[in-house]
């Protein structure tokens, strides 16, 4: 299948990492560093803790600017927006953070209300009502007065994705999303991402190194391992590499990854 | 007989140095301190700068300063006032002891009221805005940074800088001059409450001399000081707090330093501004 120009939407990848160089200090966290991102599908990126993921999406919406290397979503050149124009540009995506990074001095409602007072013109009742859709959607309706500290690790998780859903991105990150969960948690918070994805049609990049949970929501897969991208591919593809590193990584997590030597 | 053991390989030299070289490491090393210093000091510099970059930009979000005002202002009065009628009140005790040698009694009101004016209620106010709102701030932004608040901020397009810093340092500036004149009035009714009331001073010599002794110039000179020292504490306070890193023990040593780095850059630009006022307005009205 043909790939278009970096400086054109292609309709199959809608975000595309090319040759991203980043160093902290000494320290090469990603070095040329090449990964493409399919549209409309759970797009997981796995490796070790420490491995750089987290500093990966960063650079996706520029909260990062790396040392050498671009990144083009739909034809944009990523680091060359500045301004006014990264500020539009950053509404594309929704990051939903490991601890969810809910305002603790804001209600639940507050918090969720808050991308749409920054960045739209609505009345306060179209965002109450808004919000309230989201927060139904997710399970969390009659929330709203409650303040972040009084709610469970998973509702943090919820609301921090119904914030990030408001206004309506096209991108949807996620950063360790079942760290820190319990099984069942872990299964509900997997269950609210694929219903996410198919509801809003959003193309979606979730960080993670739960592999149970990695098969269970995945469409494509990459492996980010000692600074680079070790391998990327369909599900199929992952689990039947023979990549060492990448074998050992998916059998020590206890699901079988079928076709392996 | 046994072979004699082989000699030991002999140490390896040091590597050769120049002393040329040796010197110029010594003096590096020597300034490093210095040169961290300055490094920091111009790392505020530049992130006062982009704070005042946001200031003409929209949106404009009066709430946030308001709400920075009340905190800043509001929350420091009750400590403030405190402070301020203690230190009027011991000033006017050892004023009225003082000049009581000379049955000069009556200057209390304006020697007190000089002291406090230009030196004692902008830095005392200042020192406890530190140790409220600069400390406080630091601890709210170094917890905001370490639980990606600040990062989610900047993921929703919006500006921490212009967010969370800027209204803070605005705050800082407008409240801190006037926090520094309350202290001044509840001092002098401090010191008038220990002077005229507990020692009998007269009340007509002792406004008559306050009337000379202060002018306006010396209250003016006090609040224009209070604005830099209101910008400093709180600058300070959102540096530490915005770069803050290593947890919760990293948040507890970013507010140890808001508040001791504040504290002697107030007492050390204290010094200079003085010098800088004296020449530009100073006040010798009194001594005519």
């Amino acid at each position: 299948m043909s790939e278009a120009p970096l400086n054109e939407a292609d309709p199959r990848w809608h975000l595309r990492v090319r040759g991203l160089v980043k160093s902290f200090g000494t320290k090469i966290v990603l070095d040329q560093v090449d990964l493409d991102i399919e549209r409309g599908k759970v797009n997981v990126i796995i490796g070790a803790s420490g491995a750089g993921k987290s500093v990966l999406i960063k650079h996706f919406m520029c909260l990062l600017r790396p040392d050498r290397g671009s990144i083009w979503v739909d034809g944009t050149d990523v680091f060359a927006l500045g301004g006014q124009a990264l500020s539009k540009f950053r509404r594309k995506f929704g990051l939903v953070f490991q601890f969810a990074a809910l305002f603790d001095s804001l209600t639940v409602e507050e918090n969720c209300a808050f991308p749409l007072r920054e960045h739209t013109k609505l009345s306060t009742a179209e965002i109450k009502g808004i919000v309230r859709d989201r927060l139904a959607a997710l399970g969390l309706d009659g929330m709203q007065p409650m303040y972040p500290g009084s709610l469970s690790g998973g509702q943090r998780k919820r609301v921090g994705l119904a914030r990030a859903l408001v206004l309506e991105p096209e991108i949807l990150m996620f950063d360790e999303p079942t760290t820190g969960l319990d099984p069942l948690a872990t299964r509900n918070v997997d269950e609210m991402i694929l219903a996410v994805v198919e509801r809003y049609k959003v193309t979606s990049v979730v960080i993670s190194h739960d592999m149970a949970s990695v098969f269970r929501i995945a469409d494509r897969i990459a492996m980010l391992h000692d600074r680079r991208i070790l391998a990327s591919g369909t599900v199929d593809e992952i689990k039947a590499s023979t990549e060492p590193y990448l074998y050992e990584f998916i059998r020590t997590s206890g699901v079988a990854a079928a076709g392996a030597p | 007989m046994t072979a004699p053991a082989p000699a030991p390989p002999p140490p390896p030299l040091p590597p050769k140095t120049s002393v040329l070289a040796d010197v110029a490491t010594g003096i590096h090393d020597a300034f490093a301190p210095v040169v961290r210093a300055l490094d920091r000091f111009g790392d505020h510099i530049i992130l006062l700068g982009r704070s005042l970059a946001w200031l003409p930009r929209r949106p404009f979000r009066p709430a946030n300063y308001l709400e920075a005002c009340e905190y800043i202002g509001v929350g420091s009065l009750p400590i403030v006032l405190l402070v301020g009628l203690f230190t009027g009140m011991v000033m006017g005790l050892q004023a009225v002891f003082a000049f009581r040698q000379f049955q000069l009694e009556s200057f209390a009101g304006g020697t007190t009221g000089k002291a406090l004016a230009v030196e004692l209620a902008p830095v005392l106010s200042a020192l406890m805005l530190s140790g409220r709102a600069g400390a406080g701030i630091a601890t709210e932004l170094g917890t905001m940074r370490i639980t990606e608040q600040i990062d989610a901020l900047e993921s929703m397009a919006v500006s921490p800088l212009q967010f969370l810093i800027l209204p803070r340092i605005i705050a800082g500036m407008l409240m801190a001059p006037i926090l520094s004149l309350l202290f001044f009035i509840i001092g002098m009714a401090g010191c008038y409450f220990m002077a005229v009331v507990v020692h009998h001073v007269d009340h007509g010599q002792f406004v008559l001399h306050t009337r000379d002794l202060l002018t306006t110039t010396d209250v003016v000179q006090g609040m224009l000081k209070s604005i830099v020292f209101g910008l400093i504490v709180i600058l300070i306070g959102c540096y530490q707090g915005y770069n803050a890193s290593g947890g919760g023990r990293g948040v507890g040593m970013g507010t140890t330093r808001a508040v001791v780095f504040a504290s002697v850059a107030i007492l050390i630009s204290d010094y200079f501004l003085t010098d800088i006022l004296l020449r530009v307005m100073s006040s010798d009205a009194g001594l005519k």
